[in-house]
């Protein structure tokens, strides 16, 4: 690292920031006094939980706060001007052309209505940076360095006919259109699938470091910001835990909090084989309305007591095949056999016992519990729906459960609202368990969770198990996940499966075509990961 | 990598700082910084049911109760005089006040029960129950529901049942139309699919997973209702086929002392007489929408731009 040139070149300097939003009529702290240097042609890697402060402080970056946000104190110095002292039009005038912004969903970012050209250049031509056909063919150069597809003509479509991953590079090219000196990434490859997001990252990556652009990359995934940033800040409950370079951060974490994040893929579950079949999906073919077939004639073993993982990007079939074998979706071929007896397709055909028999966690613990009910309603319903447990005993009941998923008594009266994340994932694992299930079905139950968060729940899976003997269909893109809990695992594409087989086999050569491109990028937490994949 | 050393509890995880206030601890801060538009809304409306309620012991007289002299001037008996069949109008407009508003609410009661049970009906069952649902209620809507409502209370006669079913059923279109449409936002959600998992029943999916969620809009678009259903029954009445003599109501007081409008050179007080109930229509009309206007306001998530 050429660390004493940069030295002379310090673009950003945050001093002791602290941000407050209101809710409730309190101002609440959200970032408490936080220092950041930036300097020019530096990628800064900024990780943290959800909500300890990331964006409110990459935003902070570009002298911007949110609606119901204020700065209380602190400089934020860029290229020697304070963006907290600067009136909002002086900032719009930096806004757009020295500092620019990647917004995580490129969907909703952009206006579906204009063509991706129009839209590339259109905060450099409001800034009259230059005229309308010389931005143009800029544009169409930075398609070329971020390797779109015809890049000549890809600018005349409309943000709906490209793909995710081009829509992604597309904003990344729109945001470096007016040449800034400092680009905000929050989060941009996160709702990517992972075989798409290493060409984002690697195409980032050169396009920022060819500019000269520094960046403030933000992101709650270790290996992804390894591969990215020249140095990383640890952020927690808006307050710095620790800043280094990359390579030291990595081999040698000092705070106890860092280490813990590093340490999180720890859980390694020995593989278990088991000869009695619970369910078995056999030759299965399903289609929303009279579309194309999602689900192509798919055959999937689920041994008692066991964990199948199914793996594969969005789009491969993977929820669908949970929607089949709970009869959301009742398949249009095929057989669906549960304890050795073949279940109704039609959810109203089954009766109380098959439903009770398997239930579903949900990738998302906002949606999937009602925001009007407490925790004692939503975990009680199952006991008097299914058991008929009713009034004192029910209440009992829910505080056994509680226990049972490591939470207490003050949580009874609860609203959703009022508990994090991976406490709302564990109610929702309550809720399951009180239907007494034989089968489980988790469809990305930890996608949305933080690093330690996930752990805990997936040890919390892993130990229930071992308890209770349920079985698990795990669904997720995680191979991470996979490699933790598994003892099978299915590999999906297109609504076909690649591969079923014990984790050893699957995770083992010789692969077939798409497995070795699955498991080939999934980041690792070697900082010389993308290179050694963009090698191969 | 090292182990972690960390203890992690799930217990201790933060969640969000968010302090439980009951529902009376929300009303008074709510109430505080309530704007002024809101208060007189409240005031009026507030005013209004007092009247209805304790019409007995307010009005001086009976509603129907005839005295010897018609269209008598403003004095201290009559304070505001008597109609052309010599009854006191202070008096009927004080009852009018519990009859028109009594009607108007169990109408508006019931063309909610209609809707609201309807239009979840529609969003959580779709297809062709919802398609035929839907375009039933796109023929009644494309009828002008006064003229609707005249040619129906005359083929069935103006009963007060008969206007109230009637108003009703025509109302509850516009409440269908909402409550399936806010419906739809919730069905979609993972918890009404995991209650469907569950096997509850349709009625427990209604009343426990969907409607709960969608209570603000309802409410507010209760307050509306119940202002075009009263201008709609003072409408009918005013046409003869509202509300039937001798019970006192605002719209049929309006059209029997119209008249005395043309005595205003002579007695200014004479022509101000149906203006009384007409103000009382209006007045009503918008402490109501005073009122709605604020709660929409706050339910709504435009409270959380702070200036």
């Amino acid at each position: 690292m050429k660390s004493s040139k940069q030295k002379k070149d310090l673009l950003l300097d945050i001093q002791n920031i602290s941000i407050e939003g209101f809710s409730d009529e309190i101002w609440h702290p959200i970032i408490k006094g936080v220092n950041l240097q930036l300097y020019r042609g530096e990628v800064l890697g900024l990780i943290g939980e959800s909500g300890a402060g990331k964006s409110t402080l990459g935003l902070a970056a570009m002298g911007f706060v949110r609606t119901g946000c204020r700065f209380t104190s602190g400089s934020i110095n860029f290229n020697g001007k304070d963006l907290t002292k600067l009136s909002d039009k002086k900032k719009q005038q930096l806004w757009g052309t020295k500092l620019s912004y990647v917004a995580q969903s490129a969907a909703a970012a952009f206006n579906p209505a204009h063509r991706l050209i129009n839209q590339t250049i259109e905060s450099s031509l409001s800034h009259k940076l230059n005229i309308k056909e010389t931005l143009q063919k800029e544009a169409v150069q930075l398609y070329k360095e971020m390797q779109l597809p015809n890049p000549d003509e890809i600018g005349e479509r409309y943000p709906h006919q490209v793909s995710g991953g081009q829509l992604q590079r597309t904003m990344t090219a729109m945001a470096m259109s007016s040449k800034p000196d400092l680009i905000i990434f929050d989060e941009p490859t996160t709702a990517l699938d992972v075989t798409t997001q290493v060409n984002v990252l690697a195409t980032i990556r050169s396009i920022v470091k060819e500019h000269q652009t520094a960046a403030i990359y933000i992101t709650h995934d270790l290996a992804v910001v390894a591969q990215m940033a020249d140095r990383i800040q640890v952020l927690r409950y808006g307050n710095t835990v620790e800043v280094a370079k990359t390579s030291q951060m990595l081999k040698s974490p000092k705070e106890e909090y860092t280490k813990s994040l590093w340490a999180v893929r720890s859980i390694k579950k020995k593989e278990q084989k088991s000869k009695e079949i619970i369910l078995s999906i056999e030759n299965v073919s399903a289609s929303y309305g009279s579309g194309p077939k999602v689900l192509q004639d798919i055959n999937i073993n689920v041994p008692t007591g066991r964990t199948v993982a199914i793996v594969g990007e969005s789009g491969s079939g993977k929820s669908t095949t949970a929607r089949s074998i709970t009869g959301l979706l009742p398949p249009t071929q095929g057989k669906i056999i549960f304890q050795n007896r073949i279940l109704p397709m039609k959810l109203s055909d089954r009766t109380k016992e098959d439903l009770r028999k398997i239930q579903m966690i949900y990738q998302s613990p906002d949606t999937s519990m009602n925001p009007r009910h407490t925790v004692r309603e939503i975990i009680g319903r199952p006991l008097s729906f299914y058991h008929g447990i009713n009034k004192e005993k029910n209440t009992d009941k829910v505080l056994e459960l509680l226990n049972m998923i490591e939470l207490d008594d003050s949580f009874v009266d609860r609203l959703p609202e009022e508990l994090s994340g991976g406490q709302k994932q564990r109610i929702c694992i309550a809720r399951a368990l009180a239907a007494e299930p034989e089968l489980i079905i988790c469809d990305e139950v930890t996608s949305a969770l933080d690093q330690i968060v996930q752990e805990g729940i997936l040890k919390l899976l892993l130990k229930l198990q071992h308890e209770l003997k349920i079985s698990y269909i795990f669904i997720t893109h995680d191979i991470a996940t996979v490699k933790a809990i598994a003892d099978e695992v299915v590999v999906m594409h297109q609504g076909l499966v690649v591969e079923q087989g014990s984790k050893k086999e699957i995770f083992s050569p010789p692969h077939p075509e798409y497995t070795k491109l699955l498991l080939s990028s999934v980041p690792e937490m070697d900082p010389n990961w993308l290179n050694k994949v963009l090698e191969n | 990598m090292t182990k972690t050393a960390t203890q992690y509890s799930a217990k201790a995880e933060v969640s969000n700082l968010y302090v439980r206030r009951s529902f009376y601890e929300k009303a008074i801060i709510n109430l505080k910084k309530a704007p002024i538009t809101a208060w007189i809304g409240m005031i009026i409306v507030t005013f209004y049911f007092f009247v209805a309620i304790f019409a007995p012991f307010l009005a001086p007289y009976g509603e129907a109760q005839i005295f010897k002299v018609p269209y008598a001037p403003w004095d201290s008996v009559h304070i505001f005089g008597t109609d052309r069949l010599g009854r006191d109008i202070f008096s009927r407009l004080v009852y009018g006040a519990r009859n028109t508003m009594g009607i108007a609410l169990i109408t508006t009661f019931l063309a909610f029960l209609i809707g609201v049970g309807l239009g979840l009906l529609s969003a959580i069952l779709s297809g062709w129950v919802d398609q035929i649902l839907a375009r039933f209620v796109d023929i009644l809507m494309a009828i002008p529901s006064l003229i609707f409502a005249l040619m129906l209370l005359s083929i069935f006669g103006s009963t007060a049942l008969n206007l109230i079913l009637i108003i009703a059923v025509l109302d509850s279109t516009r409440v269908f139309r909402l409550s399936r449409a806010v419906g739809m936002n919730i069905v979609v959600m993972e918890y009404v699919e995991a209650a469907k998992l569950r096997g509850e029943k349709i009625g427990w999916i209604m009343s426990k997973e969907i409607l709960p969620n969608i209570l603000p809009p309802l409410v507010a678009e209760f307050g509306l209702r119940f202002c075009y259903v009263f201008l709609m029954i003072a409408s009918l009445s005013f046409l003869g086929v509202g509300i039937q003599p001798p019970t006192a109501d605002w719209g049929s007081m309006v059209r029997e002392t119209a008249e005395l409008i043309q005595f205003a050179a002579y007695d200014i007080t004479a022509a101000l007489t149906p203006i009384l109930p007409a103000a009382a229509i209006g007045i009503l009309t918008i402490g109501v929408n005073f009122v709605v206007d604020w709660f929409l306001y706050l339910t709504s998530g435009l409270k959380d731009e702070i200036k």
